[in-house]
């Protein structure tokens, strides 16, 4: 990687004094606490909401997709509106994870984890859209190239529906690849944090024995670049071949060159608006403020602002080729859209995607975290509309005018696609509680050349700081000389004094959470053996925070005392 | 500080006069008349055989739909087609000076559009070459008065490339009619001179900014420059479709696609950062550009590599999507190419994909000059073909061949670039020392 020099203009990425070991301890804190009310009731939400859309799908299985609004000239609609606006949503997670590095973008690091999840749980709702929209799906395996009882039947290889199958399933299948490979070392890190042995055992089998040797590394980076030089073209390609379901057509409205590299922007655009709306809400309820900063936000609407006037420019070309075509159908197909029966959908659109974005331009605007969360959301409805205009404004009056329609949802398609919208959040809130929402290990590497306190150390003409070390080392000093013999006495007469002469000390390092200055520390009050910790309840707990100051809580939440009596064993 | 060699120089006046010299020739050589053509029609008969001739009907009855109907007596078609062959080869030597000059023009502003990227992107790495990306746009304002006057000499009807500036055309053809609110010549000019304007003001405001803060105390020229970037660029994004459908779409005017505005940028960016990576390699061979490093070669050819595939990306999407759809008035475009064009149209896709992707794969090989100068100038050379491939089957139709017109064309202006970017180069130090990023920059590695 690039030098470790970075310039004084550029501002922190992470906010506040942090060491390694904050960061640690507060990426693991969502996943080592408990869920509260507020998670319970979230995820009971997107449950019923992600529950009615099953019972949706099964009803229109079952029935069939009459039941849908569908007729004999709209035979898509709200079906593969959801299924590009899902799969635009998931574009962001590969483009921060995979683009932003190849562009060196260090603030990818606070983001990219959830935007990749982001991305594997939205391809995952797109990928339901393809399937059930089928009539008749149990025939849906004939999609797929295998050789059957059927002699030479085969699938046929120039349709642009094929080749989303095959972009679609490498898709997700790359991204997920990627997003684990990342995780490899975080999991291991909360592997190694476990008190409880069922966790324990869970996170060693999830980060398969990552050990975090300097081979091991190495060859991580060139993994993770390789396929970041992958997952780009990739990025590119899927939502082109998306685009290539319309632009391969020959129906106005849709027979148009720029759709590939404009959907792809599109994508790029909305899956940045989600990205946004989740991490706002991310880093105020998982308290990581101070790693998904406001400057996190600021860069993410500057990325929304850049691509909203990419496609903002699409949308005035495809205006301008259509007058300059002179093929009439052409020009109704965007007469139509401008003032037709859907023209509410179409100013909509317009002003969702091409207006809000502009708002952008001002600091003051693109700094506000209350303006980013409303535009974040305004942006995702703008461009749900743009692919419901697409669609629909093109196919319900085109060539001959005996077949003009109307379309109108019924309240399945509806249902389908708010259980999408649960089952995202179901996926995600679960996600949220159980993953390392940060890439601790990637922010860990930016600390000492982008953290708050590195940088403020630095201007003040420091050459290696290391602040955290030093100031903890003094705390323990004062520690040491201000506590009260009262609470010591207390706390050694629960415990059982440690007799230096007939025992032999423990090593208490081995008790996670423990490292030589905390052993240190409690030996000085006495605490030798595991025997003594093991005994430690709530009241001990207490009575040992108030002798140590800077470790408040450490002991209880790492349950000292139930991996003590494992380790007297 | 650079100092412009005197050999260098001396190439470069040696490449002017060479090229004037062909190019004068090309206009001198062209035929007099359509009875000197069919002269010349005859004898290319004679050795290459009816097969070519046929050959040379059937492709015009695809290509010129408004004569279509004259053109099914065989005896009539002759004298039509020498009439076409007449003017094609009338147009040759303007066409290749064109050419010639649009892709010097969009190196320089490519060139332009990617130091502006940097500014706003503050990227850390590519401070220390700014100074050789501001030479190469200094050739920005000399191609933009070359270019204008080459419009106003096509709109004083001097040439006939653009078919929809000539009134006679024009009474004949309703679908060039109904464009006429937006293809005329007083708003053809107006539109030009405002681009033009819009992109030479940001590059001389640019300079004089970053001048400027060479010698400053504080950043305020850096912030302003800055935010003139970001500006910059929404100018640009909008002014460059419009650009490439004026300049270039227009030569088909029966012809539309939404997306060329963007496939010429990517034509143009793979060419600027080319071109970028070649002077700079030049310049650091000479000792100039001590603190430039490999790093930094290494991530020009980077963005060769990725500009090439994103080139290729668009080339396709706009190919296959016409030629999947195959709807006629479309089609037409790449009928024509493919049949008359056939070598440049796919060869250009092997100098700027396949070329740039196998040799530019390998990380050690971005980091070593020799490989990055030999793929830059296939890169260029295929670059040029594929704005040879955009303009030519317009204008010349079937009578193209790369001759001396083509080849002289590209000297002269060569020789032009050349001089104008050394010169603008000699003009201030070579290290942009004022910029808040320089530090990184000079320190930067990969």
């Amino acid at each position: 990687m690039s030098s470790h020099y970075e310039a004084p203009i550029r501002r922190p990425l992470i906010i506040g004094d942090k060491s390694y070991h904050d960061i640690t301890v507060e990426v693991a804190a969502p996943v080592e606490g408990k869920a509260n009310k507020l998670w319970w009731t979230a995820f009971t939400i997107a449950l019923l909401a992600f529950l009615w859309g099953i019972g949706s799908i099964i009803y229109t299985i079952g029935t069939g997709i009459g039941v849908w609004g569908l007729n004999k000239t709209v035979g898509w609609a709200w079906d593969i509106t959801n299924f590009v606006w899902w799969v635009g949503i998931g574009h962001a997670g590969t483009l921060i994870s995979a683009v932003l590095l190849l562009f060196r973008q260090k603030w990818r690091m606070g983001i990219n984890r959830s935007a990749e999840a982001m991305t594997i749980f939205s391809v995952v709702q797109a990928g339901l859209f393809p399937v059930i929209h089928m009539g008749r799906v149990w025939n849906a395996h004939f999609v797929l190239p295998i050789p059957n009882q059927f002699g030479t039947l085969w699938t046929n290889f120039n349709s642009p529906l094929l080749w989303d199958v095959f972009a679609i399933s490498t898709y997700l299948s790359v991204s997920l690849v990627f997003w684990w490979t990342g995780l490899l070392p975080d999991f291991a890190m909360l592997r190694d944090r476990a008190v409880r042995p069922f966790q324990k055992k869970i996170y060693s089998l999830l980060s398969f024995g990552w050990t975090g040797r300097a081979k091991d590394w190495q060859r991580f980076e060139e993994v993770s670049l390789v396929l970041a030089g992958l997952a780009t073209p990739l990025v590119l390609s899927v939502h082109t071949i998306v685009s290539f379901d319309f632009a391969t057509s020959i129906i106005p409205g849709w027979h148009t060159t720029i759709f590939p590299p404009y959907f792809v922007a599109g994508a790029v655009f909305s899956g940045f608006a989600m990205v946004n709306t989740l991490l706002i809400i991310m880093r105020k309820v998982s308290n990581l403020e101070a790693y998904i900063t406001k400057q996190h936000i600021e860069l993410m609407n500057i990325v929304i602002m850049i691509t909203g006037s990419i496609v903002g420019c699409a949308y005035i070309t495809e205006l301008f080729i259509a007058w300059y075509s002179g093929v009439e159908y052409e020009q109704y197909a965007f007469l139509n859209r401008a003032t037709g029966p859907y023209w509410w959908a179409y100013l909509l659109m317009m002003s969702c995607n091409v207006f809000s974005p502009q708002f952008m331009w001002s600091k003051k605007l693109r700094t506000s975290i209350t303006f980013s969360f409303i535009i974040s959301i305004v942006v995702n409805i703008g461009m749900w509309f743009e692919r419901f205009v697409i669609i629909v404004t093109s196919l319900h009056r085109d060539y001959l005018p005996s077949s003009w329609t109307m379309f109108s949802p019924t309240f399945v398609d509806i249902g389908i696609y708010v259980g999408t919208i649960g089952f995202f959040f179901v996926l995600f809130l679960l996600y949220a509680r159980t993953f390392p929402v940060i890439a601790q290990a990637e922010v860990k590497s930016i600390l000492k050349s982008s953290g708050e306190n590195y940088k403020l150390h630095r201007d003040a003409g420091g050459k290696n700081p290391a602040p955290t070390v030093t100031k903890s080392a003094i705390n323990v000093k004062t520690e040491t000389v201000v506590d009260s013999n009262a609470n010591k006495n207390s706390l050694l007469g629960t415990l059982g004094v440690f007799d230096k002469e007939t025992q032999t000390a423990d090593d208490l390092k081995l008790i996670s959470g423990v490292g030589p200055k905390l052993e240190k520390t409690l030996n000085t009050i006495g605490i030798y053996s595991f025997e003594q910790v093991s005994k430690m309840t709530d009241t001990e707990y207490d009575l040992l925070d108030s002798i140590l100051d800077s470790f408040k809580g450490r002991a209880k939440r790492d349950d000292w005392a139930g991996q003590a009596k494992n380790l007297k064993k | 500080m650079y100092t412009f060699s005197s050999k260098l120089k001396t190439f470069s006046f040696a490449l002017m006069i060479l090229g004037l010299i062909g190019v004068a020739y090309g206009f001198l050589s062209t035929p007099s008349s359509v009875e000197d053509v069919k002269v010349m029609l005859q004898n290319s008969h004679d050795s290459h055989g009816e097969v070519a001739a046929n050959h040379d009907v059937d492709t015009h009855v695809v290509e010129a739909d408004a004569h279509g109907a004259e053109q099914t007596e065989s005896a009539h078609s002759d004298d039509t087609h020498a009439e076409h062959a007449f003017h094609y080869l009338k147009n040759k030597p303007w066409s290749a000076l064109y050419v010639a000059l649009f892709f010097f023009f969009m190196i320089s502003l490519g060139a332009l559009a990617f130091y502006a990227i940097q500014h706003a992107a503050q990227a850390g790495w590519s401070v220390v070459l700014f100074r050789v990306m501001e030479g190469i746009t200094a050739y920005l304002p000399v191609g933009a008065i070359l270019l204008f006057v080459f419009f106003v000499l096509s709109s004083l009807h001097m040439n006939h490339l653009f078919v929809w500036m000539d009134p006679e055309v024009v009474a004949h053809d309703e679908l060039i009619q109904n464009k006429a609110g937006y293809l005329n010549v007083p708003f053809f000019l107006i539109r030009a001179a405002i681009y033009m304007a819009g992109w030479v003001w940001y590059r001389q405001h640019s300079r004089k900014l970053t001048l400027a803060q060479d010698n400053a105390t504080d950043i305020s020229n850096y912030t302003k420059l800055f935010k003139r970037s970001a500006a910059f660029l929404v100018f640009f994004l909008v002014t460059e479709s419009m650009m490439s459908w004026d300049w270039i779409m227009s030569l088909d005017p029966h012809w539309y696609s939404t997306l060329f505005g963007w496939y010429v940028f990517a034509s143009m960016i793979v060419s600027a950062i080319t071109t970028i990576a070649l002077v700079s390699i030049y310049l650091k061979g000479k000792g100039y550009l001590e603190f430039v490093n490999n790093s930094h070669l290494h991530d020009l050819a980077k963005f060769m590599f990725g500009f090439s595939i994103f080139w290729t990306y668009l080339w396709f999407s706009q190919f296959m999507l016409i030629w999947y759809a195959d709807i006629p008035e479309e089609v037409t475009y790449f009928v024509s190419r493919f049949n008359e064009y056939k070598i440049p149209f796919l060869g250009m896709l092997v100098l700027n994909f396949v070329f740039p992707l196998l040799v530019l794969m390998n990380s050690d090989f971005k980091r070593v000059n020799w490989f990055i100068v030999c793929t830059g100038i296939v890169i260029l050379i295929g670059h040029y073909i594929d704005i040879y491939v955009m303009v030519m089957p317009a204008t010349v139709g079937d009578q193209w061949f790369i001759g001396i017109s083509e080849i002289s064309s590209v000297l002269l202006v060569l020789g032009i670039f050349i001089y104008v970017v050394f010169t603008a180069l000699s003009k201030a130090p070579l290290l942009a020392k004022g910029n808040p990023f320089i530090k990184e920059s000079e320190q930067f590695h990969y």
